[in-house]
């Protein structure tokens, strides 16, 4: 992105939608299609959940019937009554174990299904994604997508989303059962409970937005870390270690704080649900004791809802707890769909596009202007056509647009206006596997993958064996640095190649593009790093073994240009000058001024 | 069941430990309002049982209830409740603030470590990797001491509530003690199970991270090369295996959740028809018996939190794993005890220094790179401009550490002044010397900052600084000049800008060694050249340098262009990481031929082109001619 961009807010139309405001079933409808997965066999799952509730139900019931008809009966004890009843709570309590057992498995597998298919879709719709797009995201955001947030999800899914289910069986079948004990009480029950529902509502907002902080703090925090990390080499250089610590540790202790204030605030929030079940069961006991007195109920019956309002008081806990953890399962399920959603602006026409011949390659830029959204435009009418097997060179200052032209012909961005087209066709209708086969863009930052070179090399053309590799290499002159690396094609180049040079880097960036062996290659300062000597031979290389490929090539040496048929040159978005090296540099004009420049320097004026 | 403890119940236990000695006075607290807890949760079951006998019982029978005896029952029972509150509040908090004191404790020492740890060893770890050390792991580490208080309590209450059973009926405790230790039994066997299972599950999980990250970075590649499929399927592969982990961790999950949810239950029930028979012969009453069913429907979320801190035990010890791998790291870089003159430019010597490159293996393991600089022998005098020359790849790069001490040499030895660095006291280096890296870091802080690093300057100072780097145009510019913040790793500026101002911080500190590593590659060759020009000044400069001391900058700087290299009084020629020959441009132009043919490439290019064309010039004259 050149650097006028950067600065400049970006608007609506290129980023991920994360303002774009589900509703929470609105998110929960989007996600369960993105997933079908969890979908799948979910009626089974669910009854066998339910039937799982019933034994669990059937537990407290026994219990108190036991208690109520069993030990106190009128007529004293009741042993038989109370074997069959603790037989029939037992066989509830094995239907609960297996049943939840095949419930755990049927949901954990679903939902892994469902997740994994969510993680992937997501991640190849951000490959996806055009490049600015990709762009106005951190990276690091765009990982948690495809990884953390999907976790949030499969959190709930497993266990919130059922134990909602269940939760709410629970408390009907405990208010059911209240009311055909004691009508009045159950009422009581209730009673106590709505002043909690409010104030549950209203604990969520503050402890959703303590975490909020939290999750903002994190970011500082890990940003503060990763520049102990990434910035090693200059912390040292310039010895601020110390300055360095300070602002960590001050990142660090905002983290801390915030954490344990959220935490506070979170345990103010859920006691309070530990609190009115307490407190209701101290109402029972006294308002039982007087309709007892007054012969509305027994003593049996009594403590039956005693074990009645513990089964009521249970689910309501673990619910509202479900109900904030959901809300978080919501905002990452509302991310990843945010980004599943965004449409891939610059996309591949696939089925409904072209496929073209390989072979010599003729591009057209028609009538071509570019600005990047929101900014103003860096491209203005171009028209061009570069005939096929032609050396090109595109020159110009930075911030005159050449590596915005580089990006219009790869088709990495569209034009605002006119089209881009080769052998006639416009760009925007090519299949992206047939396109990406015949032009070939190899930037300045060639990232490497942390593996051998020789998987590095072959990343476009997986294909290749060793001896293709090892040929391409040689044939761009770079065997005998090949033969200076101790394990040859087998050496790890570390993260991000980190194990090589920023030259050498460059090198395999560039054999890489080399062996896919496309028909049109475009280098944007793909060599800027890598020493003279190495950079002519390279170029030369990629010149005579053309094999009747375009090369179009961007530098600020000025070496290519000389060696080009034909320089373009590029002022302010507009291509001022074109034509042969020989013509232009007489000319007086903008090459005249950029070449006697870099003949100054060679000389070393 | 076997019943030697597992390794990683011990190691986890260890860690913990630690974790105690760190925070014992929260820990304390949270066990302490856990113990409350524990205790007050058996005492429900105890006064639910004393005000039916006291209270509901005989007004019952009597058919009349005081308001004093319902006020006595009400406020009991609320009494229990809100001591029981009180301690979990406690528990809760404490807890909370136990995890994260040591979460930060543990991510400062982490920190610490990372500026500690002399830069061969951040080369050997992957950045995300360490990213992941002193965030994810640490929390991993400390996470159990989030559920382990109530654990703690939950013992407290199992025993309280045993001695209680004992003291209603020991037959009824009975199958409390059968029932208690069955628990912990099923957890433990739940533990181990569980433990291989989730180790796996979470180094997938850091995988499928791994692959996202390096293919999202690698993002423009992977779409000007069409590769979007194959690194789909790179992440599906991970993603399906991380599933299949996370379908086994569930599966173990369903056997063992509902076995542990179920053995409580079922010693209720037990309780109910021995306690049915007992009261049926007479030895105990009916409440006695509900007071005990009841307390056992009490225990039976709760014991969960055995479970609880059982399952988190695996991540404790992989996590501590990772981090006490960063804390026990060896090789700090040492220092001396001898300071660098401050009196004007730097000589630099290098003395059969040689350095090779660690890389870490997938597996782990520890190789090193062929040697980056071998054997180097290097004298530069002070106060002239020294350009290092060299084929791609052959070693001037690391020759620039070196000499400013940024990695230390293998074997052999790098002088300063004639002092060898190792001898050189902390800070002593950067106190003189500066380095221009070509890859530039900005710090996420303002402009002035990042010139600065918090050292005093006037903004006369800063902005001299800027003027020499070519900076001061488009820092002028800025929204808010000197103070506008630059972003993570200075996102808001372009290639150029930010090399531009990594030149100004180091160009500020008056530098008595300058080491520039291809420093401006980013930057227009016009500009170049206007930032050349102002370095050679900055010997001669007299803002930050006081009368008594001469001024004077060596400058050392990684060049290719002729004109950088027509600026230098010296010439370095490396190649395959030796020093092949030392001495003024014109001489080595002469006498060493790798280095003609590097610095001349452009120019014999040209050459060849202009012969080749006035050749095909000629031919078409003659063509035409005939």
């Amino acid at each position: 992105m050149s650097p006028a961009t950067r600065s400049r807010p970006v608007p609506d139309a290129t980023l991920i939608e994360s303002s774009q405001q589900l509703s929470t079933w609105a998110t929960l409808r989007r996600g369960l299609e993105l997933s079908p997965e969890l979908r799948k066999g979910i009626g089974v799952t669910v009854m066998l959940a339910l039937i799982s509730t019933l034994g669990r139900v059937v537990v407290p019931f026994v219990v108190q019937q036991t208690t109520d008809r069993g030990i106190m009966a009128a007529s004293g004890p009741d042993i038989g009554l109370v074997l069959r009843l603790v037989l029939l709570a037992g066989c509830g309590v094995v239907l609960t174990a297996v049943t939840s057992y095949f419930v755990n498995v049927r949901l954990f597998r679903a939902s892994e299904s469902g997740l994994a298919t969510l993680r992937i879709k997501a991640f190849r719709h951000i490959h996806d994604l055009s490049m600015l797009t990709q762009n106005t995201e951190r990276r690091g955001s765009l990982v948690s997508r495809v990884t953390s947030d999907v976790d949030t999800i499969s959190m709930f899914v497993q266990f919130g989303g059922l134990m909602l289910i269940v939760s709410l069986g629970q408390l009907t079948l405990a208010t059911v059962l209240m009311v055909i004990y004691s009508p009045l009480l159950a009422a009581v029950v209730w009673l106590c409970f709505v002043p909690l529902f409010f104030l549950i509502r209203r604990f969520q907002g503050i402890v959703g937005r303590a975490f909020t902080q939290v999750r903002e703090r994190v970011g500082e925090l890990l940003g503060a870390v990763s520049e102990s990390v990434v910035g090693a080499a200059t912390i040292r250089a310039y010895g601020v270690e110390d300055r360095t610590a300070t602002r960590i540790d001050t990142a660090i202790e905002n983290h801390r704080r915030a954490s344990v204030s959220a935490q506070i605030k979170a345990v103010a929030a859920f006691t309070s649900g530990q609190l009115v079940s307490g407190l209701t069961t101290a109402v029972i006991v006294v308002i039982g004791t007087v309709l007892a007195v007054h012969g509305q109920m027994t003593l049996g019956e009594l403590l039956a809802f005693l074990f009645l309002v513990q089964l009521f008081t249970q689910p309501v806990q673990t619910a509202t707890e479900i109900l904030n953890e959901m809300q978080n399962a919501v905002a990452g399920w509302r991310r990843v769909i945010a980004v599943i959603d965004t449409p891939a602006d610059v996309a591949d026409p696939a089925d409904q596009g072209q496929s073209l011949p390989r072979g010599p390659i003729t591009v057209v830029f028609e009538g071509v202007g570019f600005a990047y959204p929101g900014g103003d435009p860096v491209l203005h009418e171009i028209d061009l056509r570069i005939a096929p097997r032609s050396r090109i060179a595109i020159v110009g200052a930075t911030g005159s647009g050449k590596t915005t032209l580089a990006k219009l012909l790869t088709r990495l961005m569209d034009p605002t206006v006119g089209s881009v087209q080769i052998d006639g066709v416009d760009l925007r209708a090519v299949r992206f596997s047939s396109l990406r086969s015949r032009v070939v863009l190899v930037p300045q930052e060639g990232f490497l993958f942390d593996t051998t070179l020789l998987d590095n090399i072959r990343f476009g053309k997986p294909v290749a064996t060793d001896d293709d590799v090892r040929l391409a290499l040689t044939e761009l002159g770079l065997d005998d640095w090949l033969a200076g690396l101790p394990q040859g094609l087998r050496t790890d180049v570390g993260q991000r190649g980190e194990s090589l040079s920023a030259g050498e880097r460059q090198l395999v960036a560039l054999a890489r593009a080399y062996l896919a062996d496309p028909d049109l290659l475009v280098l944007d300062e793909a060599t800027s790093a890598v020493d003279p000597a190495t950079e002519v031979r390279v170029q030369r290389a990629l010149d005579s073994l053309s094999r009747g490929r375009t090369s179009i090539t961007i530098a600020h040496r000025l070496s290519t240009a000389e060696a080009a048929d034909e320089v373009i040159v590029v002022d302010k978005g507009r291509i001022v000058e074109r034509g042969p090296h020989r013509d232009l540099e007489g000319a007086g004009g903008v090459y005249a001024a950029l070449h006697a420049s870099w003949v100054a320097q060679q000389q070393g004026a | 069941m076997a019943s030697a403890p597992s390794p990683t119940l011990r190691r986890g236990l260890r860690v913990v430990g630690h974790g105690i000695r760190e925070q014992p006075r929260w820990f304390a607290l949270a066990v302490l309002g856990s113990s409350v807890y524990g205790v007050m949760t058996v005492a429900t079951a105890t006064v639910i049982g004393k005000v039916v006998r006291e209270v509901v019982g005989p007004a019952i029978t009597a058919r009349h209830v005081s308001a004093d005896q319902l006020w006595y029952a009400g406020l009991l029972l609320s009494a229990v409740t809100l001591v029981n509150i009180a301690g979990i509040v406690v528990r809760r908090i404490a807890a909370g603030i136990t995890f994260n004191n040591l979460a930060a404790l543990y991510r400062r020492r982490v920190t610490r470590q990372y500026l500690r740890l002399p830069l061969s060893w951040h080369h050997r770890h992957p950045s995300g990797q360490l990213l992941s050390n002193a965030n994810a792991d640490v929390e991993a580490t400390w996470q159990v001491f989030q559920p382990l208080p109530m654990a703690l309590g939950v013992i407290v209450m199992l025993t309280v509530a045993t001695v209680q059973m004992f003291l209603v009926d020991p037959v009824l405790a009975a199958i409390g003690l059968l029932v208690f230790p069955m628990l912990f039994v099923a957890n433990l066997a739940f533990q181990r199970r569980m433990s291989p299972l989730v180790t796996t599950s979470q180094q997938l999980r850091a995988e499928v991270s791994e692959v996202a990250h390096e293919s999202f970075e690698a993002a423009l590649i992977v779409k000007s090369m069409g590769r979007e499929d194959h690194e789909g399927a790179r992440f599906t592969h991970v993603t399906d295996r991380l599933k299949n982990a996370n379908i086994e961790v569930g599966r173990t999950r369903g056997l063992f959740d509902p076995a542990i949810e179920g053995i409580p239950t079922l010693g209720t029930l037990a309780v109910l028809a021995v306690g049915t028979a007992r009261v049926a012969s007479g030895q105990l009453t009916a409440a006695e018996v509900v007071q005990i069913a009841y307390l056992f429907s009490l225990l039976s979320f709760p014991v969960r939190a055995l479970g609880w801190v059982l399952a988190e035990l695996p991540r404790t010890v992989v996590g501590w794993g990772r981090v006490d791998a960063v804390l026990q790291a060896k090789g700090v870089m040492q220092y001396g005890d001898r300071a660098l003159v401050h009196d004007g430019a730097s000589r630099v010597q290098a003395d059969q220094a040689s350095y090779s490159y660690d890389v870490s293996r997938e597996d782990g393991t520890v190789t090193k790179t062929s040697p980056a600089v071998r054997s180097v022998n290097l004298d530069v005098l002070a106060g002239g401009t020294t350009a290092l020359v060299g084929p791609t790849g052959s070693g001037k790069s690391t020759l620039a550490s070196l000499v400013l001490r940024l990695i230390d040499p293998d074997s052999g030895l790098v002088r300063l002044d004639g002092v060898n660095l190792r001898d050189v006291v902390q800070g002593g280096v950067p106190e003189v010397g500066s380095l221009v890296a070509q890859q530039t870091f900005l710090f996420d802080d303002t402009v002035r900052g990042n010139v600065t690093l918090g050292a005093p300057a006037s903004d006369d100072e800063v902005w001299h600084a800027l003027r020499i780097s070519q900076a001061d145009g488009f820092v002028a510019a800025l929204p808010q000049g000197l103070d506008t913040r630059v972003g993570e790793r200075g996102a808001s500026l372009s290639g150029g800008q930010r090399q531009r101002i990594a030149l100004a911080r180091a160009v500020i500190r008056n530098p008595q060694l300058l080491v520039l590593d291809d420093a401006t590659s980013a930057v227009d060759p016009s500009v170049e050249q206007a930032i050349l020009a102002g370095l050679r000044e900055l010997g001669s400069s007299e803002v930050g340098n006081s009368a008594d001391h001469s001024p004077g900058t060596t400058v050392l700087v990684v060049a290719y262009r002729m004109a950088t290299i027509a600026l230098a009084d010296d010439v370095v020629y490396m190649e395959n990481g030796r020093v092949v020959d030392h001495a003024p441009h014109q001489q080595l132009l002469e006498r060493c031929t790798g280095y003609a043919r590097l610095v001349t490439a452009y120019a014999r290019e040209a050459a060849e082109r202009a012969a080749v064309l006035a050749d095909e010039d000629h031919l078409d004259a003659t063509g035409a001619g005939a």
